[in-house]
């Protein structure tokens, strides 16, 4: 197999891309399961608040998404830039 | 080294690999299962007998993902090889990965009803039927994730390689066992932990038992849906036409899409296993708030699901765009 210097490069980059994108994806979707979750818990004690709390659900998981969205640009920068 | 003896290589290394990975899930799960039963009954003594039947039928649930990983493992120990190539070679490497991988969630998951089930007993006696009948249909679908990893398995041991070019097809191979053996973990657990609090539920409030196994279902069928994403892009690295280049970037796109799809797949199946697991518990306590709790735990497990996505998009964008 012809191992070469921008053969390698692309090589990495790939592998790369991909430990990025899936180990980056792990803890939000945790997170975000765990938000929802009470989310739902507190909607079955107070149901009138429903809005409310899906409101704030969202917010929390918007920004726990933050960490998958910067997984998925780097895998895209490896994949198209690098 | 020759191809054969690597081939006799790969077959001996993959058995280890698959039943040494495969044995963790089940055996966690049972013992869980039984740390709930012993609690249970000195609870009530009067209903050992009925736990203790009960605790053996889940840890058998239990067990067969593991039994799964026995039989790939005495597969690739017994089968005489008609043919021999560096690709059969890499096709054990990737159904072991797959089996051993799969057999960890479902394992582990299908304790977690079977642990409920035996407190739930103690506490209704007299919902002893409908109390099993969910703990065996929340275990059977805890236990498809391995089965998914089974097919690939079986699909990369018996496959033909003799017409093919080793390279990049090694990298397809292997990486479609890792994408479909790591994706199952977090379906497998999931599908537990939904399981675990609607049958925890129906001892609770036996009235709402058919609302609470139609939750579970529901919140079941959404946790599997990162393992059928792994097991997707196993079946298009499998069965896609990868052209023949001796380059090793081609190679890595393959299995590096395996990789991403496989851990990208953990997260989010975990994660909405929390969120229809705390649905569930409180669609027990509060039947009338069904339909506002249902949808928002639809819409959070949506967010959760992105992650496990965007795994996909780019390892759909590694198999065919670079």
């Amino acid at each position: 197999m012809a191992i070469e210097g921008v053969d390698l490069i692309k090589a990495a980059a790939f592998l790369g891309a991909g430990l990025s994108m899936g180990l980056g994806a792990i803890g939000p979707g945790v997170g975000e399961g765990m938000a929802a979750a009470k989310a739902c818990e507190a909607i079955g004690k107070n149901p009138k608040e429903a809005g409310l709390l899906t409101r704030t659900m969202l917010v929390g998981q918007a920004v726990s998404e933050s960490t998958g969205i910067y997984s998925l640009v780097i895998a895209l920068l490896l994949l198209f830039v690098v | 080294m020759d191809s054969a003896s690597l081939t006799s290589l790969a077959a001996n290394f993959g058995a280890g690999i698959a039943i040494g990975l495969g044995a963790i899930g089940a055996a966690i799960g049972e013992g869980h299962t039984a740390a709930q039963a012993s609690p249970a009954i000195s609870r009530n003594p009067q209903m050992a007998g009925e736990v203790f039947k009960t605790m053996l039928v889940g840890q058998a649930i239990a067990e067969s993902a593991s039994i799964f990983a026995l039989v790939v493992a005495l597969v690739l120990l017994f089968t005489n090889l008609p043919v021999s190539s560096y690709l059969t070679a890499c096709a054990f490497l990737g159904a072991s990965l797959s089996m051993g991988f799969g057999a960890i969630g479902s394992g582990v998951g299908s304790g977690f009803p079977a642990g409920a089930t035996c407190h739930g007993l103690v506490r209704q006696p007299a919902m002893a039927n409908k109390l099993t009948t969910n703990m065996l249909i929340g275990s059977a679908v805890c236990q498809t994730p391995s089965i998914f990893s089974l097919v690939i398995a079986f699909i990369l041991m018996f496959g033909d390689y003799s017409a093919a070019a080793p390279a990049p097809l090694w990298a397809a191979l292997i990486g479609a066992g890792v994408s479909t053996g790591l994706s199952a973990i977090g379906a497998g657990l999931g599908g537990g932990l939904v399981a675990q609090s609607c049958c925890e539920g129906i001892a609770r409030q036996p009235r709402a038992a058919g609302a609470l196994t139609n939750s579970m279902l529901l919140g079941q069928a959404i946790t599997q849906t990162t393992a059928i994403y792994g097991l997707l892009i196993g079946f298009i690295l499998l069965f896609k036409h990868h052209p023949e280049t001796n380059s090793i970037a081609a190679a890595m796109a393959l299995l590096s899409a395996g990789i991403c799809m496989g851990i990208g797949g953990i997260g989010p199946g975990i994660g909405e296993g929390f969120t229809a697991q705390g649905a569930v518990k409180w669609i027990a306590r509060n039947s009338e708030g069904i339909g506002e709790i249902t949808r928002s735990m639809l819409v959070g497990m949506a967010v959760a699901e992105s992650t496990g996505i965007y795994s996909m998009v780019i390892a759909l964008v590694l198999i065919f765009v670079v």
